[in-house]
């Protein structure tokens, strides 16, 4: 089958590699309709994130249609097209019984802080993923849903991912009516998130970012006043002044490892990795945010340690919450937004790729070309 | 310090689902479980009934007792890069080394790649690979620019450090004649 394959930081190609197989009972096989590069990959694709291994098959946004079962699946049949969540959970263990799905313990071996993904390196369990023909779907019971009748398959993949982690993010805000909402990122999730902070009553949403293309895009999707930060001056300051100089009810960091903004950041996380990214985004949402708000972050940072300001968390009294977005809790109320045209998922699709052309669609992607929002690869 | 576009404002309540979410409990300190209705503390012992069998070298978490219930089975460690990586495995989580090493042993591996490549008779397009087509399609001044950057100074480099070893050269023989 033809699948994506890392070669190293920057470089991927497509190439013909086994059929996966049935590994444990519980486990499907999918031919996949549809799969999305996320910015959370290009972390992985610039070599950021440790134990990214050459030879693995990235891709944790994916649905497909099943083609093959294990002989303890009950709740799927062959045919059956679902959509599968970006996080691997076993539905039993002492956290997923919370609804943290995203925080599953028996998915994987070689990190106990973060559960297993689909095709994000070994620290999160070491998957092959969904960029590819098929793929292996561990506990087929648990995360994936059926697609339902009528769905188009663009607004169905987009619930694996980047629908989820933006509604969680205005969820974990705690956003009480007529808030301030900021965000920081105006990728596919931070747009997302500036378009959920309305669901949860918001009375004015804010996004920052540095591409004007993607801030025009955000303007118009989401509804919000957008800002690029290269233009206004010191964000933080910026913020405390349109908000009667107080700051921000509540901060979202859509943007994780890669931040742009700050030479030290850049150089200490990004370039020379001594830190888990740099935490750019991270450290101007603690420092625009208003005494007592709340900063939520699903900004994906790796393991180690970062330099961010936790003595202001303090001394504001700031509540920060922050986790991979637990997709299949929020399944059944996202998909009656779209079914009832409350949120438009498709909307962010502005590319499509051949998954054999799977290297332009990454370097178009992370180098930010020809106004790209959200590349779909159709296998 | 003035906002570098017009910003419309807009009224909320105009925005398709605005504020059908809002929910006076959503706490952002309100606990999960309960949100959940969780009745009781979940088993924290639970397993699924089924292992999937360990039939590939798992490295493993030393912070948990054993291997999860389901695991990836993709890129079995080797070579060099597989040494690093059980050596970085012996360290928790919470060390740097535990992950500098993965980093380290990640680059090792790209030229581990390299050569496994080149051993089965393939050639790697690098060009391919970085997706350089689109970037000379979509950005070519800059990618231009980003390529004459890099060539150039790669060429000062060498040509610094050749005439860098001339001199020690020359410095050494001098040195020689001196004393």
């Amino acid at each position: 089958m033809l699948a994506m394959e890392y070669r190293g930081p920057k470089r991927v190609r497509a190439v013909q590699k086994p059929m996966p197989e049935i590994k444990h009972p519980q486990d499907a096989i999918v031919r996949v309709l549809r799969t999305c590069i996320c910015g959370s990959d290009l972390h992985l694709y610039n070599g950021n994130v440790p134990d990214t291994r050459v030879g693995s098959t990235f891709g944790h946004e994916f649905i497909g249609e099943v083609v093959e079962i294990g002989s303890e699946v009950t709740k799927l049949k062959t045919g059956d097209r679902v959509i599968v969540p970006f996080n691997i959970a076993c539905g039993e263990c002492h956290f997923c019984r919370q609804g943290m799905f995203g925080n599953c313990h028996e998915s994987n071996t070689e990190a106990t802080a973060v559960g297993g993904i689909f095709g994000y390196s070994h620290t999160a369990g070491g998957y092959d993923g969904g960029q590819a023909e098929y793929a292996r779907v561990p506990y087929a019971n648990v995360g994936p849903t059926i697609i339902p009748e009528g769905m188009d398959l663009d607004d169905a993949v987009l619930l694996t991912d980047v629908v989820p982690t933006g509604y969680q993010a205005a969820e974990m805000a705690g956003i009480q009516p007529n808030d301030t909402v900021v965000v920081f990122g105006a990728g596919p999730v931070g747009i997302m998130a500036a378009r959920c902070a309305w669901l949860f009553g918001a009375g004015r949403v804010i996004i920052i970012d540095k591409q004007d293309y993607r801030l025009e895009f955000a303007r118009n999707y989401s509804y919000c006043e957008a800002y690029n930060f290269e233009e206004i001056g010191d964000p933080v300051v910026f913020i405390k002044k349109i908000t009667d100089w107080m700051g921000a009810d509540v901060v979202i960091d859509a943007v994780g490892a890669e931040a742009a903004g700050s030479a030290m950041q850049t150089i200490t996380g990004r370039k020379l990795l001594l830190q888990a990214g740099s935490a750019t985004a991270v450290h101007w949402a603690i420092n625009s945010v208003k005494k007592g708000g709340v900063v939520s972050i699903v900004g994906v940072y790796g393991p180690t340690d970062n330099l961010i300001p936790i003595g202001n968390v303090l001394n504001k009294g700031l509540t920060i919450r922050a986790n991979q977005a637990s997709v299949k809790r929020l399944l059944p109320r996202l998909i009656e937004h779209i079914q009832n045209g409350t949120l438009n998922p498709k909307g962010l699709i502005t590319h499509r790729i051949p998954l054999a052309e799977v290297a332009d669609g990454y370097r178009m992607f992370s180098a930010k070309l020809d106004n790209c929002i959200k590349p779909v690869m159709i296998p | 310090m003035e906002p570098n576009v017009v910003n419309t404002p807009i009224d909320p309540k105009q925005i398709p689902g605005w504020g059908v979410d809002a929910d006076p409990k959503n706490d952002p300190t309100y606990p999960m479980r309960a949100r959940m209705n969780v009745t009781q503390d979940p088993d924290p012992k639970h397993r699924p009934d089924t292992l999937q069998p360990v039939d590939v070298e798992k490295l493993r978490s030393i912070e948990r007792p054993n291997i999860t219930a389901v695991y990836g089975t993709t890129v079995p460690p080797m070579g060099l890069s597989g040494a690093i990586r059980r050596l970085a495995f012996k360290y928790s989580e919470n060390r740097y080394r535990h992950w500098l090493p993965l980093i380290v042993a990640d680059r090792v591996q790209v030229v581990e790649g390299i050569l496994d490549d080149l051993v089965h008779g393939k050639v790697p397009n690098i060009w391919a690979e970085k997706g350089y087509d689109v970037e000379w399609k979509h950005n070519r001044s800059a990618f231009v620019t980003k390529m004459a950057t890099i060539a150039a100074v790669t060429a000062g480099t060498i040509i610094w450090l050749n005439s860098g070893s001339k001199n020690k050269g020359f410095r050494r023989r001098d040195n020689q004649r001196r004393y």
